[in-house]
């Protein structure tokens, strides 16, 4: 018990002095996480509307193994990229193995699948709503997923959210890939499992209450600024 | 211009699900104008006719000879739906929808959707949730949406069912003044007293098949029992 209150203790002090580490960890898990949810949801969305709207022959395959990779193990999909980026691997002659930018694309294979499937659910109801109207008013296809997408943007919120609470949280791959290197990769939660092996669980647990804080805020501004709950239904 | 357009000629449409029938095979010849009823008991095909004919019900034999192109008729007619799927945004944004998928933009698309608005008595309404209008008003704005592209052919599915009187003398309004502007109509009706006052023929279907077609008068002297039975309000099966 002494162990937590230390722990909230430190975070206390970590956040009020503004400390210089904390913020620099903070704002890389940021920037990591939410290029990689953006470059996500840029592939995750389109498709997932898509893949509601079209009727194809491996349709069914395909939803079953989207599924699967929602579950991708980060511990895998990390040693898969590291192999790729390394120097030997195929993409090692762009050097960005231990950069920001290894982590960001493990966590875009580890998000899409995840916002993906989540999109798709929401849009495969809106579409059965839709459908009879939009086929009679002789919508293109990518003028339905284009209405879908629009008037089904609340629930793309949480498909949104979802895979930001997933990359945000996320450690076994970027530790891969990123290698904890202090002021070049280091983010919130390679920083927590090495203080946590180090003994220092005071630091530790006050970085994961800033990492929880963190998904609060961000939690409630999306919801403040799309008004969700707050006009009905839709 | 609907001359361009019908007389459609249906020949031998069936309609087929799961190897059993539902509809056919009906042959008829809709003619230039006016307004058609489609009657008959529930399950008799009604739905899957209008559908069939509209293009979004998968026809398993015969033939659709429209006046034109199917690829042209296609984008000439309107329909609207037994329970009105409302887009959901806006009573404006609804309106707007069909219009934007034509290319219309600006001043011009606001102004088409008030006067449309004001005329189905929503003027207040153009920024409220479609979805939480009533039943009525819903209604009213699927039609309006229907009609507001300026279709040559409208389908209608039972537009009044479970509507108040004063609801279905609005819609019966506004249909009035589509046919005016010579709109082509074709709709299904499950009220008697509807089907009199307006259709200028209609079409009895039963068990998938068209027992009776005809000018409204010969509602006045039904040849076959079925149409007998169905307009004295007996049930039919």
């Amino acid at each position: 018990m002494a162990d937590i209150w230390d722990g909230m203790r430190a975070a206390f002090w970590l956040i009020v002095q503004l400390d210089a580490d904390l913020m620099e960890i903070t704002l890389r898990s940021l920037h990591v996480s939410l290029t990689a949810l953006l470059i996500a949801c840029l592939i995750a969305l389109p498709a997932g509307t898509w893949l509601a709207v079209r009727r194809f022959r491996f349709r069914r395959a395909a939803i079953a193994t989207l599924n699967a990779f929602m579950g991708l193990p980060p511990v895998v999909v990390g040693l898969i990229v590291y192999l790729l980026l390394s120097r030997d691997g195929p993409f090692g002659v762009f050097g960005l193995l231990f950069t920001p930018t290894a982590m960001i694309i493990a966590q875009v294979i580890i998000i899409t699948p995840l916002v993906m499937s989540i999109t798709h659910q929401a849009m495969r109801e809106l579409w059965s709503e839709y459908h009879d109207l939009l086929i009679s008013l002789n919508t293109s296809r990518s003028q339905r997923v284009r209405t879908l997408l629009w008037d089904g943007r609340r629930a793309l919120l949480t498909a949104a959210l979802a895979g930001f609470g997933r990359a945000i949280g996320e450690v076994g791959a970027i530790m891969i890939v990123g290698g904890n290197i202090d002021h070049v990769t280091r983010v919130l939660t390679t920083a927590i499992a090495l203080e946590t092996s180090k003994g220092d669980f005071a630091l530790a647990l006050g970085l994961g209450f800033v990492l929880i804080g963190l998904s609060l805020v961000i939690s409630f501004l999306t919801h403040s600024l799309s008004q969700t709950e707050r006009s009905g239904r839709w | 211009m609907v001359g361009d357009l019908m007389p459609l000629d249906i020949v031998g449409l069936e309609v087929r699900r799961r190897g059993k029938r539902l509809l056919g095979p009906i042959t008829h010849r809709f003619g230039l104008d006016g307004l058609t009823m489609v009657i008959g008991p529930n399950g008799a095909g009604k739905t899957t006719f209008l559908k069939a004919l509209h293009g979004i019900e998968r026809i398993s034999a015969g033939d659709l000879r429209w006046a034109t192109s199917p690829e042209d008729a296609k984008g000439r007619q309107a329909y609207v739906f037994q329970t009105p799927t409302m887009l959901r945004r806006s009573v404006r944004e609804n309106l707007a929808y069909p219009l934007r998928l034509n290319g219309v933009r600006g001043g011009d698309l606001a102004k088409t959707c008030e006067a449309w608005a004001e005329r189905i008595n929503l003027s207040d309404a153009l920024e409220r949730p479609a979805p939480r209008l009533s039943g009525g008003e819903r209604q009213k704005l699927a039609i309006a949406r229907a009609l507001i592209s300026g279709p040559d052919l409208l389908f209608l599915d039972e537009p009044c069912a479970n509507l108040d009187g004063s609801a279905t003398a609005d819609i019966e309004r506004m249909l009035a003044d589509a046919l005016d502007q010579g709109t082509r109509i074709i709709m299904t009706s499950h009220d008697v007293g509807q089907v009199r006052r307006l259709a200028h023929d209609f079409l009895f279907l039963h068990g998938g098949q068209i027992r009776e077609a005809g000018s409204s008068g010969q509602l006045n002297d039904p040849q076959s029992i079925e149409l007998k039975s169905f307009l004295k309000g007996d049930i039919l099966r």
